[in-house]
């Protein structure tokens, strides 16, 4: 019971994080077309930085 | 036209000798233990217990089973070897021994030993034990694990892989030697190649000395692509998902980047310059955690809970034809089940890829900064 509360709270978390990341990087290439590619780079890695610790959480929650 | 000729050969011979295979090892057993519709999995539990038994690693490496009308289970796929360590030294068997069984009631004699497997695990029964008993959760009292170095069908997926590969990259290098531009399907291997080279070594690990772990880089791009891949056709596998394996990647990649790690990162890492004195050994604490468990340790629980996850979903959108079955009407399930599970195919081809890029991605990085020169002020 309590270790599906604190998944939902990983969840909560790992989303608020993810929307934060996608919504800057949507921004900066809005404002800048031809850095898209750096930036995506860029975006991937931090959501993959993001996950790996929501993962880890959810794993050692399990 | 050559090709599509030689394609075409080589299917029919592929097809050929799979079914000749199949047909020489499908096996027959009777549930006695199930209830009376021969193990079909039609309820949310048996769907769950399913689908568990499939994110897990097998001893045999089944392709699908039916009931027949007499209620006979027959399963078609082929038998792998077992090689166990046990209390007498090396055993080994094929695993049709088990029929199939995986709740312990099967038992193999072998070399005056007596063996059960138990939920894709094989036990050694204690001395003068008949059979296998269980405490209320379920565990076997009187029966004890062995060291297990099978060929199971994640390592059958592993040396088919290895050897695709294999195949692939001699023939893309041997191309090298006559031709400018390769030809056949090494043209497709060769973007991919040079994307991995320009795209994640040079940037992540620097000019000087990106060269040293390309080879090392590419090996695990390709392996868990190819791997993760392979995991989305009905063979099977989840490779990738298994702990075992992505740690091993995690830790080929924590001994690289240690190793090759210069004074300078060494010194960032033990005793950072810049900051006062009494923070140096709390950094330091904080900095070989960082380096030596949480880097691993996110590397290999990232590969391992994605792919797992995208096959439970997959699985359970698969499994929606049975369990909605009587409020959708089989229609309506089977069609809702095919939309579903075709769109999270798709998304699951994109992941396989961003998972395989994003592992390479991170590994380049961790080496990146071992090596990365600190001449610069900073």
């Amino acid at each position: 019971m309590y270790n599906l509360i604190g998944a939902g709270l990983i969840v909560i978390g790992a989303g608020i994080g993810l929307g934060q990341i996608g919504g800057k990087a949507m921004e900066g290439i809005a404002r800048q077309p031809e850095a898209t590619s750096k930036i995506t780079t860029a975006m991937i890695i931090i959501a993959a930085l993001l996950e790996g610790l929501a993962f880890g959480a959810l794993f050692l929650g399990k | 036209m050559r090709i599509a000729k030689k394609t075409i050969k080589f299917l029919t011979i592929a097809t050929i000798a799979f079914f000749t295979a199949t047909a020489f090892a499908s096996g027959t057993d009777k549930k006695h233990d199930k209830q009376n519709d021969g193990g079909r999995v039609n309820t949310k539990e048996e769907v769950e217990a399913y689908i568990l038994h499939h994110i897990k690693d097998a001893h045999d490496f089944s392709l699908f089973s039916y009931t027949n009308d007499e209620g006979e289970r027959k399963h078609f796929g082929f038998p792998l070897p077992i090689i166990i360590w046990t209390s007498e030294g090396l055993v080994s068997f094929m695993s049709s021994e088990f029929h199939h069984n995986d709740d312990g009631h099967v038992i193999v004699e072998k070399n005056g030993l007596k063996f059960v497997k138990l939920h894709s695990k094989i036990l050694e029964l204690d001395k003068g034990a008949a059979t296998v008993s269980f405490d209320e959760t379920h565990h076997a009292t009187n029966a004890h694990k062995v060291i297990d170095f099978s060929i199971t069908k994640s390592v059958v997926g592993i040396i088919f892989v290895g050897f695709l590969l294999l195949f692939w990259f001699s023939r893309l290098a041997k191309q090298y030697k006559t031709k400018k531009i390769p030809t056949g399907f090494a043209r497709v291997l060769e973007p991919l190649v040079l994307y991995v080279r320009d795209e994640i070594a040079k940037p992540n690990i620097g000019e000087k000395h990106y060269r040293r772990f390309t080879g090392y880089l590419l090996t695990v791009f390709f392996f868990i692509w190819v791997l993760n891949l392979s995991g989305l056709t009905p063979l099977g596998f989840n490779v990738t998902g298994q702990l075992a394996v992505t740690a091993c990647l995690a830790i080929f990649t924590l001994v690289i980047y240690t190793i090759s790690g210069n004074k300078a990162y060494w010194i960032h890492m033990l005793w950072m310059p810049g900051v006062p004195v009494l923070i140096r050994p709390v950094l330091a604490i904080i900095e070989l955690a960082g380096a030596l468990i949480i880097k691993p340790f996110s590397l290999l629980v990232r590969l391992f809970a994605n792919i797992s996850a995208g096959h439970i979903v997959v699985m359970s959108l698969i499994a929606i034809m049975f369990t909605l079955k009587e409020s959708l009407g089989i229609v309506g399930a089977t069609g809702l089940s095919l939309v579903l599970s075709f769109f999270i195919t798709l998304i699951e081809v994109l992941v396989a890829f961003l998972q395989a890029y994003i592992f390479t991605m991170l590994s380049a990085l961790f080496i990146g900064m071992a090596v990365a020169d600190h001449s610069e002020a900073h």
